[in-house]
């Protein structure tokens, strides 16, 4: 009794039908890492340990009520530019970008961090300032999204500042930005493309132009993008079937356990199972909306809309990246590839959005 | 700003704000579904075909190299498997230490290796032709991406420099590029298969899914050489260009009633099995593509000749005077005075002034159409390959003093091989089997050059050269009758004649009672103190061929008697004054 009492309590702020489309990823997930590994043993025991370690990451973050998290905002944000700044200045270079920090007992890449610290900062300072709202205020959040961003450019690292920016902008979009600036911004950013153009690194430049033909360079920088859209296309219209894809499994397919997972699954399960699997990402994000929605307070409703909406832009990043309609940018599909860092961050976020949606009758908004 | 008074009611936007924002990321998914369809069910076919592509490879299979025997079926020529390593240096990962290891098995210098490995513009580089297999398996085991292996076959050559130059050698293609190896290239090349594979991305073969054609393996070849044969040439040959410290040296063994080459040696040779002794001057087939005037070695045709239109008889007398014969404003010169000769003794010791004598007592059409009869001027036809054809002018345009220097072997131009051939007109009574290389198998219809008659009374004089009183009582061979004749004769340096440079060789046959084998030998610039044909080539003659009748169960035609003295020699010369 006192048992059941004490599972119902640890549980209580899990939302279940959101952890019952979760689970059923996560097992798309196990299923394609396995085959992607080439059935490897230690590789699942990995997995696994990694599921472990998020789910149970996610349920202790359901359990922290909103304005606990809200405490965290500012200290994480400004711990975070803080060590941003401390690459820039003493960070490892690892493969040409300069992302990590050295803390002596191990690397850290502060940029991770700042994927839920800059959403959570801007949200809150929304809410903070919800009475008095005007320009200005956008301005300054514009600001504190410019900060980390930037600082992210220059590591370079250009997969992740698009997708803290679009995070960034999430919550300012969520918290009323005007659709002048919005319609004004995205006329001043396609006037200033060209401009961007010239201020991107060489190889980055290389990936948008082998996105355009990857066949330009079929041995080189087009050979992901080549052997990913041919391995998804050789999944037809049912699939290979589980652990029968070729491209995977002969070692055709780069970081197939990773980034390039999506792959692998559309290879084996094919077109059914690409819909069937962009149908569970769109159910998970509408509960994670519905759940955004009932969120007792501004913080809560932008922090959780701003999560869900990022979950899906990594998704869709992702996929096009996978399928060759976006330029190769080293981001995870979400929840199925192989990764601790990526599984931790997105099982954390959801934890805030069913704490955001769970806690409103204990607090007084 | 200034109409939003409330920011309040601005929040409350949140709502079809929120609406919004789904209608865009299901736009999202709607783009990522219509391009899953688009790969999936519209490319669907064709990229399945293209990730087919990358799995299944058609690799060729070598075809096995037909095996090159000599006629009793010894083998001179064989192929092993081998594997030659290659690298993709677009792909290849290695670490110094893998590097390093790769390069001791490869032998080549850790650096030069490196150096190949960084070159990202390459895919395909050898490191190494035709390792043996064990070699080529602790490569791979090295566990280097981009490391492949290419089964393939080698030549082998178990005789080596012995017989070089009949057999020649292939090339790493396993084409055949020199000797019987590129004249029978068709023959012995079989035609490579095919099969397809799956393989890996790292090239390995996972899986072989059909064989699409088997190689059709090339046919083995017998040649006509007899290898043992073949041994006692060479080894003779070299101790005789050793001995005297000649240039070069060729010797050229024929059966007289067949036409096949029984053994032909060069010096200098090379090792076949090892291409960095390929150099011109080793692997040049000097027998069949080098031409020479040969001196004396020519006066048995022109007596033949004399012989056949009735100009002399074999006791017809024939002053040589002083020992020199004045034609135009030149001289022909004997080394020493010889009298009043019969034409067996001129050639027994070998006269240039009687030879001239007879030739311009006789119409140059006829000496021209013997030589011509018996190979002259013409390509041998042997089969090996880059034959040289000699040169024989037009008798229209001979004036007296070049036909009487041609009866004795100058003027014109000869190969060995050719030269041999033509003896086996006197060794078979006027008849020249056609020359091969590969074994007969059934006898095939001979020219007539000359009546028989005219034949045995020639072998008859060529058998009085070998006896006492003659050039070359050195070529004699116990228990048998021999018959032959020498030649020395100046080189031609620069169109000029070498005082101090000769080719001795000697032409024989044997036994002179009833002819099997032609032995033709060519020493190069002999540079000891001995130059004469019947001191330097002659010996070599009578030791072949010793071994050639024992090796041929030929019944001996001459008593046993005691082996040949060094007795005195009649020198004799071919100087075109």
């Amino acid at each position: 009794m006192r048992l059941r009492h004490r599972l119902a309590k640890l549980f209580a702020h899990v939302d279940a039908p959101l952890m019952a489309l979760l689970g059923l990823l996560l097992l798309a997930s196990t299923a394609t890492v396995y085959s992607a590994s080439g059935a490897s043993a230690d590789k699942m025991v990995a997995h696994f340990t990694n599921l472990g370690i998020a789910l149970g990451a996610m349920l202790l973050v359901s359990h922290i009520p909103p304005q606990r998290l809200m405490q965290f905002a500012l200290p994480a944000y400004v711990l975070g530019v803080v060590l941003l700044f401390a690459v820039e200045l003493v960070g490892d270079v690892v493969n040409g970008s300069q992302r990590w920090l050295n803390l002596g007992i191990t690397r850290i890449q502060p940029s991770e961090l700042m994927r839920l610290a800059v959403p959570m900062m801007l949200a809150w300072f929304l809410h903070y300032k919800q009475e008095v709202l005007s320009t200005r205020h956008y301005a300054a959040a514009a600001l504190l999204l410019a900060v980390p961003v930037g600082f992210i450019l220059k590591q370079p690292d250009l997969g992740t500042a698009t997708l803290i920016t679009a995070s960034g902008f999430y919550v300012l979009f969520l918290g009323g930005l005007s659709w002048r600036i919005i319609l004004g911004g995205a006329a001043l950013g396609g006037a200033a493309l060209p401009f961007a153009w010239g201020l991107l690194h060489d190889y980055q430049r290389q990936r948008v132009l082998t996105m355009l033909d990857p066949s330009s360079d079929p041995l080189g920088a087009g050979y992901h993008i080549i052997q990913s859209t041919i391995a998804l296309g050789s999944g037809g219209f049912a699939g290979k079937g589980w652990l029968n894809g070729t491209q995977a499994h002969l070692d055709f397919l780069p970081e197939r356990t990773t980034d390039f997972i999506f792959a692998v699954y559309s290879e084996e399960f094919g077109l059914i199972g690409a819909f069937l699997l962009l149908l569970l990402y769109g159910a998970i994000i509408m509960r994670g909306m519905m759940l955004a929605s009932e969120a007792a307070d501004t913080f809560g409703r932008l922090l959780a809309g701003a999560i869900v909406l990022t979950f899906f832009t990594y998704a869709f990043v992702n996929m096009g990246m996978v399928s060759g309609i976006l330029p190769v940018v080293g981001v995870p599909l979400p929840l199925v590839s192989y990764g601790g860092t990526s599984m931790v961050s997105v099982l954390v976020g959801f934890g805030i959005v069913m704490s955001m949606a769970t806690h409103k009758k204990l607090v007084k908004t | 700003m200034s109409r939003r008074a409330n920011p309040l009611l601005r929040l409350d936007l949140q709502r079809w704000r929120m609406r919004l924002m789904l209608g865009l990321l299901f736009a999202g998914y709607a783009a990522l579904s219509a391009r899953a369809m688009y790969l999936q069910g519209w490319q669907g076919d064709f990229l399945q075909e293209k990730g087919e592509k990358r799995i299944n490879r058609t690799v060729p299979i070598p075809a096995y190299r037909g095996m090159i025997t000599d006629r009793r079926g010894e083998p001179l020529a064989i192929s092993t498997p081998v594997e030659s390593l290659w690298i993709n240096p677009r792909e290849a990962e290695a670490s110094p230490a893998q590097l390093q290891a790769l390069a001791g098995i490869v032998e080549m210098e850790p650096a030069a290796l490196k150096k190949l490995v960084a070159d990202e513009n390459k895919t395909f580089v050898y490191l190494r032709r035709q390792l043996p297999p064990d070699l080529a398996a602790s490569a791979l085991g090295l566990d280097i991406k981009g490391l492949y292996a290419k089964p393939e076959y080698r030549r082998y050559y178990p005789s080596g420099e012995v017989i070089a130059h009949v057999l020649g050698f292939t090339s790493v293609e396993d084409r055949g590029i020199e000797g019987a190896e590129l004249a029978y290239q068709s023959w012995l090349a079989g035609e490579p298969g095919a099969k397809r594979v799956a393989r890996d991305r790292l090239g390995n073969v996972v899986e072989v899914l059909e064989s699409l054609k088997p190689p059709r393996p090339g046919q083995d070849l017998a040649l006509s050489i007899n290898l043992q044969l073949q041994y006692l040439a060479y080894r003779e040959l070299h101790s005789a260009v050793q001995e005297h410290r000649a240039r070069a040296g060729s010797v050229v063994v024929l059966d007289a009633r067949t036409g096949e080459i029984l053994a032909l040696a060069n010096l200098p040779s090379y090792n076949p099995n090892n291409r960095a002794t390929l150099t011109p001057e080793r692997t040049r087939n000097r027998a069949v593509t080098d031409v020479y005037e040969p001196g004396s070695t020519m006066k048995p045709f022109l007596v033949a000749a004399a012989l056949d239109a009735g100009v002399i008889r074999p006791d017809t007398r024939i002053d040589t005077g002083e020992g020199y014969l004045t034609v135009g404003t030149k001289r022909i010169r004997d080394v020493h005075p010889k009298g009043t000769l019969s034409v067996a003794e001129a050639i027994q010791v070998s006269s240039n002034v009687a030879t001239a004598r007879i030739a311009l007592d006789m119409r140059s059409e006829d000496y021209w159409r013997l030589l011509s009869r018996t190979g002259f001027g013409a390509l041998p036809g042997s089969g090996l390959p880059g034959e040289a054809a000699g040169r024989l002018r037009p008798y229209e345009n001979w004036r007296p003093i070049e036909k009487a220097t041609m009866a004795f072997g100058h003027g014109l131009s000869v190969s060995l091989l050719q030269l041999a051939h033509a003896y086996t007109a006197f060794a078979n009574d006027g008849l020249m089997p056609p020359l091969t290389v590969h074994k007969r198998r059934e006898a095939v219809a001979a020219q007539r050059t000359m009546s028989a008659h005219t034949a045995r009374e020639v072998r008859a004089m060529l058998e009085l050269a070998t006896q006492d009183g003659g050039t070359a009582p050195q070529a004699r061979v116990t228990g048998y009758r021999v018959a032959g004749k020498t030649g020395t004769a100046h080189k031609l340096v620069g169109g000029r004649y070498a005082p101090d440079k000769y080719i001795a060789s000697f032409v024989g046959l044997a036994p002179a009672s009833n002819p099997r084998i032609v032995v033709a030998v060519m020493v190069d610039e002999p540079s000891g103190r001995q130059y004469y044909g019947g001191l330097v080539a002659a010996p070599v003659f009578s030791r072949v061929t010793a071994g050639a009748m024992r090796l041929m169960a030929v019944p001996p035609d001459a008593p046993m008697e005691a082996p040949p003295a060094a007795g005195p020699v009649v020198p004799e010369d071919s100087e075109a004054a």
